[in-house]
């Protein structure tokens, strides 16, 4: 077929995936979700990490926290329910445990941090800062079991503010926010992260849901409710992702739902600059290097030469 | 631990609505040590993401095999499954049963199709033991001459009385434990329900014993990461701490399991 958009041939070799999320440059543009893919180790004899654009670590508090009783998920069709109430070692434990491990990789680290209080993220964001080998901060303000009183960071515009500011104030690494995706308004939140000098933004969080045993009449999780992800939330995260993308010209990391290499290019087609695996990775764990070689041979078949050439080509 | 694709190399049913689905691979057979798990990708349907854990229940000549009964829609899908398809497969995961310490008599405690994760332990024991192995019904007490081949001492106990001893498999265990003129010393391997565990805790306890037992949990991952599968055990230093089942575990030290937090 010929026509005056017919695509060049591109080598998928020479395709350039290549991006940049504020001041980080990734070799491409995939990273993995935090909270499925632990703390690097864990996959590491099943998956090359330096195949990765970059490694998101699961949530880290100030000090361990033991998270919620079991049952902790429940698989649905499509999708996975979780509440694992943010188990983690603490900043020393993983800066004693983990770090050294994710420092042999050349793949940037960057570490998902939250806490139960204002003054505890501006802390943990104090600690990481200066420490060798992490690359950026992502806030997690919007998972379901981070509350100041009955404000959750996540869905509360001034409560958002008040976390990013004191983070700001508190390092100089590159800080990514994450955003909730139960908000009226999610431009609003991109906005607000753009004013507090956010770097870029990672969206969407888990979405809250609920599942109940209806021979028990129990809920199936031990916390009742949980955070839906997985293939069932991707249309409503590339949604997100596109309302966002014309909000703010902050970078975008896009996720929810992605299994293969398609998925992660509607990401970046309504804006997001770079994607993240996350369930995929429970049941794929070389899911991510996958999306990899598949949005190359896409590139390729489009005849784009950079990935860069992709974000935010919404054909309308 | 390895991630393949294994083709199936058969699949037979079993008395009782169970399956022995045997895979081929190698590599898996090669590594595979007592009381170790895969990690299968369900065949079907579309709509399942996780993978599901199967005690490896042999490991031999190139295959390793899984005993199964299918109780949801994932493992249905995989009753329909035929020599030549083909499963992903991640393995062997987990910590195992250590070897019967030298010496002793090995006692095994199987609830259910809870022997499965038994047999690598009983195939390579420095001598054979028993084994007790209990089932609401007879349907349900599997393998016996496969353990009676191997020279093990095989007690039955059912709960409807069909097989054996009536009752639950505590019951010939508690007499046979009774009788003086049993073997001594004596170690314990167990899997099974958490209610026989921890009944078999308490035995090897009151005994002077050690047991090592097998959870079985619902994970997410199988590798660690998603922290679905944590039990609270004792640190050394006796502080209750997450274990993961199928990293650290799932087996443990019986000792070592906190029994109360166990819904």
């Amino acid at each position: 077929m010929k026509s005056k958009t017919s695509p060049s041939r591109v080598e998928p070799a020479n395709v350039d995936l290549s991006v940049r999320l504020g001041p980080l440059t990734l070799r491409n543009p995939v990273l993995t979700a935090s909270g499925t893919f632990g703390y690097g180790p864990e996959y590491a004899e099943l998956v090359d990490l330096e195949q990765l654009g970059a490694i998101v670590v699961k949530g880290i508090c100030l000090k361990p926290t033991r998270g919620n009783p079991t049952p902790r998920t429940y698989e649905v069709a499509s999708g996975l329910l979780n509440a694992i109430g943010l188990q983690n070692p603490g900043v020393d434990g993983f800066i004693r445990d983990y770090l050294p491990f994710l420092r042999k990789f050349s793949t940037p680290v960057i570490v998902n941090i939250w806490g139960h209080t204002i003054e505890e993220y501006a802390e943990v964001a104090r600690r990481f800062s200066g420490v060798e080998g992490i690359a950026a901060l992502e806030i997690n303000v919007s998972c379901p079991n981070i509350k100041e009183g009955s404000k959750l960071f996540g869905t509360d515009l001034d409560a958002f503010r008040r976390v990013l500011d004191a983070c700001r104030a508190a390092t100089r690494l590159p800080l990514i926010p994450k955003l909730a995706p139960n908000v009226a308004d999610i431009g609003a939140f991109a906005r607000a992260a753009e004013d507090a000098g956010a770097d870029a933004i990672s969206l969407i969080n888990s979405v809250p849901g609920m599942a109940v045993d209806i021979e028990t009449r129990r809920p199936r999780l031990a916390n009742i409710t949980g955070g839906l992800t997985g293939p069932a939330i991707r249309p409503i995260a590339v949604k997100l992702v596109w309302e966002a993308a014309r909000a703010t010209r902050l970078p975008i990391i896009g996720m929810g739902g992605i299994m293969e290499a398609a998925h992660a290019a509607e990401f970046l087609i309504v804006g997001a600059t770079a994607v993240a695996v996350g369930t995929a990775s429970f049941a794929e764990p070389r899911t991510a290097a996958r999306v990899v070689e598949g949005l190359r041979d896409y590139l390729a078949r489009h005849g784009l030469a950079s990935v860069r050439a992709l974000i935010g080509t919404l054909q309308r | 631990m390895i991630i393949e694709d294994a083709a199936v190399a058969g699949q037979e049913r079993r008395a009782g609505g169970y399956y022995l689905l045997s895979l081929r691979s190698p590599k898996l057979a090669a590594l595979a040590r007592p009381g170790q798990f895969l990690h299968v990708r369900l065949p079907a349907p579309a709509d399942t993401l996780l993978r599901r854990p199967f005690s490896i229940f042999q490991a031999a000549e190139g295959e390793v095999r899984i005993l199964y009964k299918p109780v949801g829609r994932g493992t249905h899908s995989m009753t329909a499954l035929q020599a030549g398809d083909v499963l992903s497969v991640i393995g062997p995961l987990g910590n195992g049963f250590p070897p019967p310490a030298p010496g002793v008599h090995p006692v095994l405690v199987a609830g259910g199709y809870g022997m499965a994760a038994l047999y690598l332990l009983a195939a390579s024991a420095p001598r054979p033991g028993t084994a007790f192995f209990g089932g609401a019904g007879a349907a349900d007490i599997l393998c016996v001459p496969e353990f009676e081949a191997l020279g093990w001492k095989v007690i039955i106990a059912t709960e409807d009385g069909s097989l054996g001893a009536r009752g639950r498999v505590t019951t010939p265990l508690d007499a046979w434990l009774s009788a003086s003129a049993r073997p001594r010393p004596i170690e314990f391997f167990a899997c099974g329900p958490n209610g026989m565990l921890k009944a078999v805790a308490e035995r090897a306890a009151a005994a002077g014993a050690r047991a090592w037992v097998s959870m079985d949990r619902s994970m997410g991952c199988g590798v660690g990461a998603c922290l679905t599968c944590v039990q609270r055990v004792r640190a050394p230093n006796g502080e209750a701490v997450w274990a993961r089942v199928c990293k650290e575990g799932p087996v443990f030290e019986a000792g070592s399991v906190v029994w109360e937090e166990i819904e």
